[in-house]
């Protein structure tokens, strides 16, 4: 806080501002963001069952994963146990930590007339969804690398092949999933029916997106299919990252799908986001 | 820069607003106000004040028409008008679980040149309450907090919508005191209510809104200036009107009868006062309930409904049945 600041007065008092005393230090768009950022991470932690969903969950289900992972053929299909459970845990996390937590997140504010609020001060329409947005993504983010670590000290997964692909379907998965967050929230009506609506997206990614089955041990036809779901790319390069073979064509290919669908969601949100509550 | 204290902040004109569905909410409003000026839009529930306020704080684009903060659009260049102004909204919007101080910062983090949490709380008498949790605070107290968030930037232009419902006595004059030296120090502001004698209170100049027209406007003065004043009393059993001296002789513009009380309309309210009583003193009538008011905003107020109630009324082409005459 820079520039000198006129005195306090009480409610019966005069002065309620000065116009020479006026700091005239400008709003930034990161600092907005910070700030909004900041509260939301309080409100994260304020909130059990958000907090049950968001860190419990991704970080127990990949259990489940273990046993039936046992039951596949992996070694015909060249995956490890280790890179059969990581991308999926890592799935998992984006599902629950940042997807199904946002939709949650972007419903509540909108109808505590939050969202209405925020629009009516600096902040630009996509300084609150990504200030909002930032404390779930880094949530989804750190996860990541816990069970990245975890997953390197328990299962004894070798060393990424292919880091860059990793990181590149991680950042992919965590935009994406905020992204549809914010157009799965358009369609939900109250803080209730977001764990009704979110469904959908979280089903079809956990069986379609090899996050629960490798797309390698589906028939060809199917797996074909699933690799044009909105998640599938974000997996196939973490996956990739940790095999190191994926060629160039498949890798271009999950890229381009990757993108197609961050920008269809982004289109969506600027179409269908809805800023206040149904009248 | 408050340099030019005439120059028109806000400027409103012909502005309409249809929401999706074709509810005509605002339907050609205009109006401007200078810097430092308190502006009232005053209307019943569902006359358009709210739709026009949100339009002025560009949160929606404008159906037709147009608005200017300091020369710009609110809407499309926000970046020119938001950190000039502060917006209180008719329902507060804040997380439920984060404290009053939480609350304050996290908004502070989002205004040029915010003034800190610890100045501006006590502003609105909410100094001791920075450990709250806003859903823990009383109607009145979260509509306080909603003024500090707005007046954290020190605004040059304040939008205040329904500022003082849900407080008490004590709370709405101390909004009015603080709303008075806001403009004091060439704030304008720009109010919404349905409480009349906070726009009587505050005011400089108002708009009475009706079915998304603005039915008058001008100084409170003014406003109330164009009402007559009125006579009201009963007649006793077996008197009529016509028994009355002749009403333009008493200076009366008009009157309304239901057969037993009567009420005459008038802008000379002492002659015309003055007249009746001295008719009344001389037959030895006794004028029962006998009631003499000047015009209030209150009336003005009421006026307009009636008139604009009744104008429908004929334009939908039912006859009244009421008996009620204007002979103006």
């Amino acid at each position: 806080m820079s520039g000198t600041v006129s005195t306090t007065e009480g409610p019966t008092g005069g002065t309620a501002e000065a116009g020479s005393g006026r700091n005239t230090a400008a709003s930034t768009p990161m600092g907005r963001m910070r700030s909004l950022a900041r509260a939301e991470l309080t409100l994260l932690g304020r909130s059990k069952g958000m907090l049950f969903a968001a860190l419990f969950v991704p970080l127990v289900l990949p259990l489940s994963l273990y046993s039936a992972a046992g039951e596949m053929n992996l070694d015909e299909v060249g995956l490890s146990i280790g890179a059969m459970i990581l991308p999926g845990a890592i799935g998992f996390s984006l599902l629950f930590a940042v997807y199904s937590a946002l939709v949650g997140v972007f419903v509540t504010r909108r109808e505590e007339l939050v969202l209405k609020r925020l629009r009516t001060g600096e902040l630009r329409d996509a300084e609150i969804l990504c200030g909002a947005s930032l404390p779930s993504v880094a949530t989804g983010l750190v996860q990541s690398l816990v069970l990245a670590v975890g997953c390197a000290l328990l299962l004894d997964v070798a060393a990424p092949q292919a880091v860059h692909l990793s990181v590149l379907g991680l950042l992919l998965g965590l935009v994406l999933c905020a992204a549809l967050a914010a157009v799965t929230s358009g369609f939900t009506r109250t803080t209730e029916s977001a764990q009704v609506t979110a469904m959908p997206v979280v089903m079809v990614s956990m069986l379609g997106s090899g996050m629960a089955v490798p797309l390698e041990v589906l028939p060809d036809r199917l797996a074909s299919f699933c690799e044009l779901l909105p998640l599938t790319p974000a997996v196939t390069l973490l996956r990739g990252g940790f095999t190191g073979n994926l060629s160039v064509s498949e890798t271009l290919f999950a890229v381009v799908t990757g993108v197609a669908w961050v920008l269809l969601a982004v289109f969506a949100v600027r179409r269908w986001f809805r800023w206040e509550p149904r009248r | 820069m408050r340099t030019n204290e005439h120059e028109q902040v806000i400027e409103v004109t012909d502005l309409r607003r249809v929401y999706t569905g074709g509810f005509e909410a605002v339907r050609g409003v205009s109006f401007s106000a200078r810097r430092g000026e308190v502006f009232a839009l005053l209307g019943t529930n569902g006359a358009g004040k709210t739709s026009t306020v949100e339009l002025l704080e560009g949160l929606a684009a404008p159906t037709g028409g147009q608005v200017r903060i300091f020369g710009h659009d609110p809407y499309t260049d926000r970046a020119a008008v938001r950190p000039r102004t502060g917006v209180m909204l008719q329902e507060g919007g804040f997380p439920s679980d984060l404290t009053v101080m939480e609350t304050t910062r996290m908004w502070a983090g989002s205004v040029s040149g915010a003034r800190p949490p610890q100045e501006v709380l006590p502003l609105v008498g909410l100094a001791d309450k920075g450990d709250v949790r806003v859903k823990q605070l009383s109607g009145g107290e979260r509509r306080r907090l909603d003024l500090a968030l707005a007046l954290l930037g020190d605004p040059e232009v304040l939008f205040l919508d329904e500022p003082t419902t849900g407080l008490d006595a004590e709370g709405r004059r101390d909004t009015w005191r603080l709303v008075r030296a806001l403009r004091d120090n060439g704030t304008t502001v720009l109010l919404t209510t349905h409480y009349l004698e906070e726009a009587e209170a505050l005011a400089d100049r108002l708009a009475i809104m009706h079915k998304g027209r603005i039915a008058t406007t001008g100084t409170p003065a003014e406003v109330t200036a164009a009402q007559p004043s009125r006579i009201t009393f009963e007649l006793p059993q077996g008197y009529f009107p016509g028994d009355l001296p002749p009403l333009d002789e008493l200076g009366v513009t008009g009157h309304e009868w239901d057969g037993r009380t009567i009420k005459l309309h008038t802008r000379e309210l002492q002659r015309a006062a003055t007249r009746l009583l001295v008719w009344a003193e001389r037959t030895g009538m006794e004028l029962k309930g006998l009631d003499v008011r000047s015009a209030s905003l209150e009336e003005a107020f009421l006026g307009i409904a009636r008139e604009a109630s009744a104008h429908e009324t004929l334009e939908q082409g039912e006859s009244t049945t009421t008996g009620k005459e204007y002979a103006a």
